[in-house]
């Protein structure tokens, strides 16, 4: 450059500017080009357009975001909230839950539950979404494929209480010896293991829908992977189904009960599980939910004076003890130190700090129904007083009886989630600061941390259980002895017999006691820690209402949803 | 150069057959359990899951059976959707990815030469301190804050003109594929400017282009054939793993803009021990960064004619 004189290089720079300025056009519109192109390739491999805003009175459509695309729309396979929930609008079960989350008739117009079984008589108008009529047949061939271990469903427990049910699950029995039968094509007959006070819970739940066999046969192991692969029986039928992108999920015209649904369509178009996506999505006007708030979100709400709800999503989270007679965790003393400066409500306040948790007193959450109203008012938890003196006498003890010189030191496993992490930075802190023992922090991520519970590699867990039905006993039996989910291994035989009373009685009083019993001994023995029952704060367009939450079933429910016009 | 290029390709070959096995091994030493489930499972259940998935064999059979179906174009079934196969999820999803890799390669290859030769044009004047200043934010701004900042910035401007101008988020127009591939091609776009501008202000003082004014030609013609042609190869050889980077790479801009990409499945298969989907998604990728590898190197034998392929 230097040896140029300056006024060539000038002159160079204007010139080389003008081309320059010149190429940028013609990139943009060589760029314009090949978006044009791209347009043209994407109406031709189907794509779909999604420019709806989040309500549209004219055509009843409610624009919603989902956090992940269904994993599993096989019935009989389903775990996850997302696909329940999207099966609970395409499908129907003998039961459903109704608006203000009681059953209420689906298949099944009426029925009869005894001691040793259960009769049910299927409506003649509930239709496939192909016109045939649903049948008892169809139940059947559902239930046998969900028992069935060629199936390999992780939800096939909840079939046990049908006869036979857990034999055949482990391959003793073939899956035809499974204690139910469709009498005729409108009649049900199903016979228990065991006397069953809940079966009604169950029936609603999606393990137990409907399938139609030669439809099941004929998709040649893809049943439920795409819109074509599944035949709907509920209010909505899909009709959309773009992976990782897209559901749309509209009114179904052969579902007997057509008058009750006020919405044309539920549309889909958004998945992600971001939540300032999903805010942001909110504030455009593009979805009419927003799911997941987080503390930023919060603020952001309030400031906007978005109408706020919470819901509690059932689930109870706690510390997990190790019962192994090798470790440290199993001396009783060691336990109730633990418990005595335990504080959930500091944990939840100022630690976690999300919206919509509750502090965590019991393993029975507070949600759940006694014999007249809820479990845990007729049934309160036994007050632990917060007491560092006592604790420390009981760590003292813990270490004479087992021989240890200096506090132990003690391995607390939870998962890779930021949530977890702070947690346990929490409880490190706590018991270290407070009885000085080492609380050594063990992330994993998610299936190394539950192959470790499984496998009692851990002193305690940050550990948090989901109701699978509406009853206490989801959670009661979550420690009994044979209970494969019962990590820690711990092991009483008072809690054993009181669980088999409340799984074979069909008294409420009788069940109700034991599960109150059960709260006791869970606590006299400081089985868990409970940390919090978790919650979520939502935000809804103030035209959409009647969207019901809940803890167990389909979460969230927009079947009975409608858009009010103020 | 066919004989050149077939060389390349088996070269090719055995790098893929190095990343599976690679990745193979290192999935196997993860710990963890990819048929673990919160709901614990009785051992009949369990076996039939490891015999559906092979995982009752031997680590060494599971390999060979893995590789033969591999040769076969076969990827498996997901862990975690268990109706749906390695191949239909790699072939719907890819596809949205390579589209939004497209236009942000575009668009960074273009911004890249432009601001490039514009800086080096106008070295040490306004422009380029403007433009050099925004690149170093560019290269240094991780992609998850543009992300968030250009979603925010469409809330803002919807909110501002009172109708949805473009999408803040979601996938299927050419409207929902603009900011996204913007946002995502930003930072190749920086690297590609700073890139352009050193090798533009070698060239502008190389003995060739005093050569070319010294023969009387035009400015233009100098700078077009000389300067430009010249100072684009560098940006040229970075383009294909580039490409690669951005096609793969696009995991945030998809999370954020819930845009259907190959990218979250790669992501999620790794949090979830999904080892089909692991498998299936790094070989596809390895392949993908491969052949874009050769493919450079074969244009690069066409645009500069130093280069014989042989």
């Amino acid at each position: 450059m230097n040896d140029l004189k300056s006024g060539t290089r000038d002159a160079l720079t204007r010139t080389a500017s003008t081309q320059l300025i010149w190429l940028g056009l013609a990139a943009t519109i060589g760029f314009a080009i090949l978006m044009g192109l791209l347009y043209w390739v994407s109406a031709l491999t189907g794509s779909h357009t999604a420019t709806l805003d989040a309500i549209d009175e004219e055509s009843g459509t409610v624009t919603l975001l989902l956090r992940t695309e269904p994993p599993q729309l096989d019935s009989t396979r389903a775990t996850d909230s997302v696909s329940i929930s999207v099966l609970g609008h395409v499908m129907e079960g003998l039961l459903r839950f109704d608006e203000n989350n009681q059953l209420a008739p689906g298949v099944a117009e009426r029925w009869e539950i005894r001691e040793d079984g259960a009769t049910f008589w299927l409506r003649p108008d509930a239709r496939w979404s192909d016109g045939v009529p649903v049948t008892a047949h169809d139940f059947v061939f559902a239930w046998r494929t969900a028992i069935s271990p060629a199936t390999a469903s992780e939800y096939a427990f909840i079939l046990y209480p049908v006869k036979n049910g857990e034999s055949i699950n482990s391959g003793n029995l073939p899956v035809e010896a499974l204690g139910v039968r469709a009498v005729n094509n409108q009649t049900l007959e199903v016979e228990f293991e065991q006397p069953l006070a809940y079966f009604e819970e169950l029936v609603a739940f999606s393990t137990y829908h409907p399938i139609r066999e030669s439809f099941y046969h004929s998709r040649e192991g893809r049943y439920g992977a795409d819109v074509d692969d599944l035949l709907y029986n509920g209010p909505f039928e899909m009709t959309l189904w773009v992976h990782g992108a897209h559901v749309r999920l509209e009114k179904n015209p052969d579902y007997w009960d057509r008058e009750r649904i006020r919405l044309n369509v539920i549309d889909m178009p958004y998945f992600t599980t971001d939540a300032t996506s999903a805010l942001n999505l909110f504030k455009d006007g593009k979805v009419a939910v927003m799911d997941y708030l987080g503390a930023e979100q919060l603020n952001e709400a309030l400031q906007q004076r978005w109408q706020l709800k919470r819901f509690g999503d059932g689930s109870v989270w706690f510390l997990a003890f190790n019962f192994s007679p090798d470790r440290v965790t199993s001396n009783w003393h060691l336990r109730k130190a633990l418990q005595l400066i335990t504080d959930p409500s500091e944990l939840v306040n100022r630690v976690i700090k999300l919206p919509g948790n509750l502090p965590g007193e019991s393993l029975f959450p507070v949600w759940l129904q006694g014999v007249n109203t809820f479990f845990r008012q007729e049934y309160p938890v036994p007050k632990i007083e917060l007491n560092l003196e006592a604790a420390r006498e009981h760590l003292q003890i813990a270490m004479e009886e087992l021989g240890l010189d200096n506090p132990p030191s003690i391995a607390l496993l939870v998962d890779d989630s930021p949530g977890a992490a702070k947690q346990a930075e929490y409880f490190q802190n706590l018991y270290g600061s407070q009885l000085g023992l080492e609380i050594r922090i063990d992330r994993q991520i998610f299936k190394q941390r539950l192959a470790k519970m499984q496998n009692q590699d851990f002193d305690l867990a940050v550990y948090g259980w989901g109701p699978d039905f509406a009853d206490p006993l989801t959670f009661g039996e979550l420690f009994a002895s044979w209970n494969p989910n019962n990590n820690g291994r711990f092991n009483n035989t008072e809690y054993d017999e009181s669980v088999r009373l409340a799984q074979s009685s069909l008294n409420p009083q009788i069940r109700m006691e034991a599960f109150a019993r059960q709260q006791e001994i869970l606590i006299e023995e400081v089985a868990l820690i409970p940390n919090y029952e978790r919650g979520r704060v939502y935000i809804t367009d103030r035209r959409l209402q009647g969207v019901v939450r809940r803890a167990v079933g389909p979460d969230p429910d927009y079947t009975n949803a409608f858009i009010s016009s103020d | 150069m066919y004989s050149y290029t077939l060389k390349r390709l088996f070269q090719g070959l055995i790098t893929i057959w190095f990343i599976a096995t690679a990745t193979f091994v290192a999935m196997h030493s993860v710990p963890g359990d990819p048929l673990i489930n919160e709901r614990g499972v009785n051992e009949e259940i369990r076996r039939n899951l490891e015999e559906r998935y092979g995982l009752d064999r031997p680590v060494l059979e599971q390999y060979l059976i893995y590789m033969s179906n591999m040769a076969k174009g076969d990827f498996g079934i997901s862990f975690t959707q268990q109706n749906r196969s390695v191949n239909d999820i790699i072939r719907e999803h890819f596809p949205v990815s390579a589209t939004l890799g497209i236009l942000a390669i575009v668009f960074a290859g273009i911004g890249g030469v432009l601001w490039g030769a514009l800086t080096a044009l106008y070295r040490n004047r306004l422009p380029d301190v403007i433009i050099m200043f925004l690149v170093i934010l560019g290269i240094s701004v991780p992609s998850f804050v543009i992300a968030a900042i250009g979603q925010l910035a469409l809330v803002k401007l919807n909110g501002l003109v009172g109708f949805s101008v473009l999408p803040v988020a979601g996938w299927g127009t050419v409207l929902h594929m603009l900011v996204p591939s913007l946002v995502l091609g930003l930072g190749t776009m920086a690297f590609l400017t700073r890139l352009m501008r050193s090798s533009m202000l070698e060239i502008i003082s190389a003995d060739f282009v005093r050569t070319a004014y010294s023969k009387g030609l035009p400015p233009t013609r100098v700078f077009m054939k000389h300067q430009l042609r010249n100072a684009i190869l560098p940006v040229i050889t970075v383009l294909g793993p580039a490409i690669a980077a951005i096609t793969t790479g696009g995991f945030v801009v998809e999370l954020v803009f819930a845009i259907p990409g190959l990218g979250r499945f790669f992501v999620q298969a790794v949090q979830q021990l999904d080892y089909t989907v692991i498998m299936g998604t790094t070989v596809f990728y390895g392949a993908f960064l491969v052949f874009m590898v050769i493919a450079v190197d074969l244009i690069y034998g066409f645009v500069d004619p130093r280069v014989r392929l042989e």
